[in-house]
């Protein structure tokens, strides 16, 4: 149990709330994109190249033009003239918005239908004739660097090759020495499979441009609406659209996953369109543009090797990657981290040599690399990380849970100075790795284990203990297209103690109605029913980076914490200046300053506040409100133990995922409730790439699964049922002690899911499996292994 | 061209006209401004639309509107009485049951059906019975238990526990 220092009623941090939010979204009330209706809305429909890379010979709009209630159509010709056909990507690489004479991915946007309303729209785009000359797409990344392999961005002055850059970080000599000298060495190459985050809402925008304020509102599915107001300042202030002219309006999301960061190009047409004529925009994509324009996440061949002793002790690791990024690169990483915060993959191991070099290239693949519920790239690190450890443990012959208590750091050596360049803010990984087996009962599991493979029946054990880094970020190395990424809070308490609190961040489904309502509740004693939260509005909320990467809780979370000790600084002038007694004289308990020794001379938050407009003492300033903005001092180092057992189908390779045991240490807990709500929805989202999620594309540039019809999000079927729990390590440098949690079971399921897929058949010679292990592939394997004929 | 239709929706008479290709969806979420249903996909997939037509949960976004001539549509804003919100509005937000909230209208929808048919459903009853329904945010578990808890409240038995279990 959780113990709370604030009652129910206050309902600070560590109560299980409920949600402010349901209220209008259990009644059909909540406001969406598609759910804005502005007087004189035009509807855009956008038409989509059927190729992966050909030249455009013609693009003829007069049928959509005759068609009644058709008003325009927009190629990339029309937008060069305002010089808006490119945009730049947040990696500074450049993107088109519309093509002037080439596509580069298969349904690239090629042209915008603008109609009266949405079924018009479409008519258009279906009579809008485009004529193209095929050429034969890049698909393979590794072919893509071949000599012969065609340039793709050959609007790149004096770019010879596909190669985008080159990233290293480690010692290089001293992990090479250690592989060299070492007892053991294992390697395993795999592919971490494009993903889509398929939030079940799509992307879209209202483009509201009002000619005689020269003003823009934009309410739009952001998951960063302060950046993206910078963005459009940056892109469209040559044509006169300058930042205090621009509102973004980000209403309820549904969901984010970090595929609403990004600026598509959808956006920016509806923004040209609205500027052009005069009239509010709506672009709502459809489900299918959504998974085969929209970024895309992953994509990363890696090959992970690990170097030790023979008796089980980690010595080195050495990853190197290739990254697939498209035809763009269009990642949402911050600035100085072209791989995101990859470099976590040494993992929750204490060992002092590690050497990662990653490449990216282009492909005639869909722009992207956004996270998938995930904190820039670390999915991929933990993935390798992991199963390359329990390769090592099989090669030495150790238990992989005993191997990894061998190598785990250890809680007293905190902080902890990784070989890739981290400080780890805190951990108990030996406690959360003992709670996760004592859960499932590890020991007797095992036993189980030997007898069914005697009777020949498949089970496994898979143990993943990953540590997440999450909080970008410290403004010294952390900024995405040169603003710094700290985050904001600001609180106003009103005369009668009820209080308003604004943020930069963005929820998507986070629940920070509630739980933001509960760290000021926490700080200042005012009931969390009383505070009211409002994010996503340009013109009141203060800046911000938004709402991704598990940001939310490590930055505003902290600004709110801290914003409100500001104001109980203040509370506490007044109640030394009411009650007649020194500042010292006084102490705290949520709710109410009191005198020490003489607990009945109070006042209560409510009558502090009350007096700051109505009496407050003498040379202090009116009023109870104040702004933090938070700039971390360190990332936050989340951590987890996750253990599944599976059961195969030995004739039918069928894998049912018996248990899933999850312990989390997100640090401290605001609302046990919520966290664990986030630690289901994030395994779901873990199992979806393990074994069902994948964008398959063939040699052509077709994309062979772009619709809910096979692209395959897991149902409450597949989905198994979650078992949660928690370690409590706070973060020493968080106000608050948290640390983020919403990605962590999106970066730790996979890896145990596999390891327990793979350890339910090592018997039979299988080492690895890639995702996403299906019955099919893993037929496939067992017969390569010589088990099936 | 347009077709005029006559459908009861929320308990409300309406006579609109609409072309013949147009979805229910739309006339519920465009012409009758009723936005709590949602869509997800084309593909009739997702099940973010699903409404009542005479009692039967359906996927809006798979039927004309003009289908729904003379029918009685139920939507989530129709859902709430004077009395109070309906058991499984409040089962959801007692049991955590939604995150982003846009699968939740779809999905009570669904789950008011499900119940219908078979008031006392098992885990495994209730997964299958909502395996049309996506959420991307929720990871299904605590909609499991909603609709567990709704089942009990309809029941008029004990209601299990809303509190979140940690092993």
């Amino acid at each position: 149990m959780i113990k709370c220092k604030t009652s129910k009623e206050i309902g600070g941090m560590g109560h299980s709330k409920k949600r402010k939010e349901d209220a209008r979204f259990i009644q059909g009330k909540g406001n969406y994109v598609d759910d804005v209706k502005l007087p004189g809305m035009l509807h855009m429909d956008i038409v989509r190249s059927p190729y992966a890379y050909a030249k455009i010979k013609k693009i003829d709009a007069s049928k959509a033009l005759e068609i009644p209630g058709v008003i325009a159509v927009v190629t990339g010709k029309d937008l060069e003239q305002y010089n808006l056909h490119w945009m730049p990507t947040l990696m500074s690489d450049t993107q088109m918005v519309l093509p002037t004479d080439t596509v580069m991915y298969q349904a690239q946007e090629v042209a915008a239908v603008i109609a009266t309303d949405r079924y018009t729209a479409r008519d258009g785009k279906e009579a809008v004739i485009v004529e193209y000359e095929q050429m034969k797409p890049v698909m393979d990344p590794f072919k893509a660097l071949d000599e012969d392999a065609p340039v793709l961005r050959s609007d790149k002055e004096g770019k010879t090759d596909n190669h985008i850059w080159h990233w290293e970080v480690g010692d290089k000599d001293k992990t090479d020495q250690i592989f060299d000298n070492a007892d053991v060495v294992v390697k395993q190459q795999m592919h971490i499979p494009r993903i889509h985050v398929a939030s079940i809402e799509t992307c879209g925008c209202v483009a509201a441009y009002n000619k005689v304020e020269n003003h823009l509102t934009m309410y739009m599915t952001t998951q960063a609406p302060h950046a993206i107001r910078t963005v459009i300042a940056l892109v469209a202030g040559h044509v006169g659209l300058t930042e205090e002219k621009i509102r973004v309006i980000s209403p309820d999301i549904g969901g984010g996953f970090g595929g609403k960061v990004p600026v598509y190009p959808g956006y920016v047409i509806a923004i040209a369109v609205s500027f052009l004529t005069g009239a509010p925009i709506k672009w709502i994509e459809d489900r299918s543009e959504n998974l085969q324009a929209d970024s895309f996440a992953r994509d990363y061949h890696i090959t992970a090797e690990m170097a030790g002793t023979k008796d089980g002790k980690i010595q080195a690791t050495r990853f190197k990657v290739l990254a697939d990024h498209g035809y763009t690169d269009a990642s949402a990483n911050p600035s100085k981290f072209p791989t995101g915060l990859f470099s976590i993959g040494t993992g929750s191991y204490d060992y002092g040599a590690a050497y990662m070099e990653a490449d990216a290239v282009y492909t005639n693949k869909p722009p992207g690399g956004v996270a998938y519920r995930c904190s820039f790239r670390v999915t991929e690190a933990v993935h390798a990380i992991e199963r390359i450890t329990d390769k090592f443990a099989k090669e030495v012959g150790k238990d992989p849970a005993q191997l990894r208590m061998d190598n785990f750091i250890k809680k007293e050596d905190f902080p902890w100075a990784s070989p890739t360049g981290w400080s780890y803010d805190s951990g108990d990984y030996h406690a959360g790795l003992q709670k996760a087996m004592d859960a499932v009962g590890y020991d007797e599991l095992r036993k189980e284990q030997l007898e069914k493979r005697e009777q020949g029946k498949w089970m496994g054990i898979g143990i993943s203990t990953f540590t997440e880094v999450v909080g970008a970020g410290p403004s010294k190395n952390f900024d995405i297209l040169g603003v710094k990424m700290f985050d904001s809070a600001e609180i106003r308490v009103h005369p009668t103690g009820k209080a308003i609190a604004r943020f930069g961040t963005k929820s998507q489904g986070q629940g920070h109605e509630t739980t933001y309502a509960q760290i000021v509740a926490e700080e200042l004693g005012i009931p969390m029913e009383h505070i009211q939260i409002e994010e996503g509005d340009t013109d009141t909320a203060p800046y911000g980076l938004g709402t991704y990467a598990s940001r939310s809780t490590p930055t505003a979370g902290a600004a709110a914490a801290v914003a409100a000790r500001k104001l109980r600084a203040k509370a506490k002038k007044i109640a030394a200046y009411l009650l007649e007694v020194s500042e010292e004289d006084l102490e705290w308990e949520p709710g109410k300053f009191f005198v020490k020794g003489a607990p009945e001379k109070a006042k209560t938050i409510q009558e502090l506040v009350f007096a700051a407009y109505t009496n407050h003492p003498p040379g202090m300033e009116a009023g109870f409100e104040t702004t933090h903005y938070y700039d971390p001092p360190n990332l936050t180092f989340p951590s987890g133990a996750y253990i599944c057992i599976v059961d195969i189908d030995s004739e039918t390779c069928d894998i049912k995922v018996r248990r899933f045991v999850a312990i989390d240490d997100c640090g401290n807990i605001i609302n046990p409730m919520i966290v664990q709500g986030q630690v289901h929805g994030g395994l779901t989202q873990g199992i979806a790439p393990a074994m069902y999620e994948e964008l398959i594309y063939d040699e052509a540039g077709n994309i062979l699964n772009g619709t809910f019809m096979d692209y395959l999000v897991p149902t409450a079927v597949e989905s198994p049922n979650w078992e949660t729990g928690h370690t409590v390590t706070p973060s020493p440098h968080h106000p608050i002690g948290a640390k983020g949690v919403g990605e962590s079971p999106t970066v730790g399921a996979p890896p145990a899911i596999v390891n327990a897929i793979v350890d339910a058949v090592s018997h039979l010679g299988i080492e690895h499996l890639e995702i996403p292990v299906t019955p099919f592939k893993l037929y496939k394997k067992l017969k390569e292994v010589g088990y099936f004929k | 061209m347009k077709k005029t239709i006559t459908l009861k929706v929320n308990g409300t008479e309406h006579t609109v006209d609409v072309e013949p290709r147009t979805l229910l969806i739309h006339l519920v979420r465009e012409i009758l401004s009723l936005t709590g249903s949602h869509i997800g996909c084309d593909t009739s997939s997702c099940g973010a639309c699903t409404i009542l037509v005479d009692g039967k949960s359906a996927k809006s976004c798979t039927l004309l509107a003009v289908q729904a001539n003379g029918k009685e549509i139920t939507t989530v804003e129709g859902l709430a009485t004077a009395e109070g919100l309906h058991p499984i509005q409040e089962g959801f937000h007692l049991n955590h049951a939604l995150h982003c909230g846009f699968c939740t209208p779809g999905m009570m929808m669904r789950a008011i059906e499900l119940l219908e048919h078979n008031p006392n459903p098992t885990e495994e009853e209730i997964r299958w019975g909502i395996a049309g329904n996506l959420c991307r945010c929720t990871g299904y578990n605590n909609i499991v238990k909603a609709i567990q808890w709704t089942a009990a409240k309809m029941n008029g038995s004990e209601l299990p526990s809303t509190e979140p279990e940690f092993v």
